[in-house]
């Protein structure tokens, strides 16, 4: 039990796929301008990446070496369409305004980093482990990032007044242009903070 | 609208009222991680734009004439498009490999980049979604192309500056890439009044 625990700490701050490894940080920028936005992102992202290291790590043994890329990506693919038809079919509004962005799911790289880092070569159990870590830690950053970004952009958090109404939103905050600024002030921090802990050992 | 006129509404919507890079955040891997070198800032705005123009023409055809008559376009668009997006890079780098090894010298080495580079199942994606026909498809994709190849130049140039100024330490390396980022995306957002 305990070694699943740690896989999954692993996924949430070790080797958290969007803070520490930088990747896949498209979609990152485009859906944080809401909560609601990120929350869909974050359950078709999850979707997509838990069941597709479960199919890829069952038949790890009979995919061929030489062609693993592309049946990693035909399977990440068909879990890609049926996340964008189950968000279509119950939450249209949403996924109206995000729509590009769950179909391009299937190019994320974390998801293709993580089937041939991980699911590739470890068996089912663990393979599902990573996947509920690694999502929780691209869940989390998203939506902590979405937070901030509505809070100020607009005084609401999922669409609850937050701020008194008093408050001028700083509607800058969920235009695209903050998206780029958040991050840049996020990379920053994390590089600072890697750099400090590597100088004090 | 005449027809002509729609399609040059297209191109400068696409190149720069919804920038691909700055305003819909597509191909941000290979535009942060390749800027700091303008060489191959430039051979990767040469490669994308090649693929990508390919790409929406074979994909158009794809979808207009297989997809949507069999009635499978809402459940093997995303496989079908990645695949051939995928084969497609492979092909035209054997192509241009054996055709012109010149031209495959200053861009080769970025095309196993660009299957993965989202922006070009992107600009497929944003075709079929509004509907477009297949010359409106072509102009699309030549419009974000080239505001990709635009958003790579202006990002290279102003790294290339930033090399020999003085910086915060918080700010080195990547972080000070995106706020650049945000604030040409600023300054592209000034062109949202050019179509109504």
């Amino acid at each position: 039990m305990k070694k699943y625990l740690k896989i999954i700490w692993n996924g949430i701050s070790p080797s958290n796929p969007v803070l520490i490894l930088a990747i896949g940080l498209c979609s990152v920028i485009a859906v944080t301008n809401s909560v609601k936005n990120a929350l869909l992102m974050s359950f078709a992202f999850s979707f997509v990446l838990i069941a597709s290291e479960i199919i890829i790590s069952a038949l790890r043994k009979a995919i061929p070496n030489e062609i693993r890329v592309p049946i990693f990506v035909v399977v990440i693919a068909t879990f890609t369409t049926i996340a964008a038809l189950l968000a279509r079919a119950y939450f249209s509004s949403i996924y109206e305004a995000i729509k590009l962005y769950i179909l391009l799911v299937v190019v994320n790289c974390i998801i293709i980093g993580r089937a041939e880092a991980f699911a590739y070569k470890n068996p089912v159990i663990d393979s599902l482990f990573d996947g509920i870590g690694m999502s929780i830690g691209y869940s989390w950053v998203i939506l902590a990032i979405a937070a901030v970004r509505e809070l100020f952009g607009n005084g609401t958090i999922a669409g609850l007044q937050v701020f008194p109404s008093a408050y001028k939103p700083a509607l800058v905050m969920i235009l695209p242009p903050a998206g780029f600024l958040v991050i840049g002030v996020l990379v920053g921090w994390l590089e600072t903070t890697l750099k400090k802990k590597e100088a004090k050992k | 609208m005449s027809y002509l006129a729609n399609l040059a509404k297209i191109f400068v919507a696409s190149a720069f009222v919804n920038n691909i890079v700055l305003l819909q955040f597509l191909g941000l891997c290979s535009y942060i991680g390749l800027t700091d070198n303008m060489d191959a800032s430039i051979g990767m705005g040469y490669a994308v734009t090649f693929v990508t123009v390919v790409a929406a023409a074979v994909t158009w055809i794809i979808d207009h004439w297989i997809l949507i008559p069999y009635h499978l376009q809402p459940f093997l668009q995303i496989v079908s498009f990645i695949l051939v997006i995928g084969s497609l890079v492979g092909l035209v780098e054997i192509y241009i490999k054996k055709m012109s090894p010149n031209l495959y010298k200053s861009m080769g080495i970025y095309l196993p980049l660009i299957a993965t580079n989202c922006l070009i199942l992107g600009v497929t994606f944003i075709n079929s979604m509004h509907n477009f026909d297949f010359v409106e498809s072509i102009v699309e994709a030549t419009g974000s192309a080239l505001g990709y190849f635009m958003a790579m130049l202006i990002l290279a140039g102003i790294r290339e500056r930033l090399r020999n100024s003085e910086l915060p330490d918080f700010f080195k390396g990547k972080a000070i890439a995106f706020m650049v980022s945000g604030i040409v995306a600023l300054a592209f957002m000034g062109f949202q009044g050019m179509i109504k």
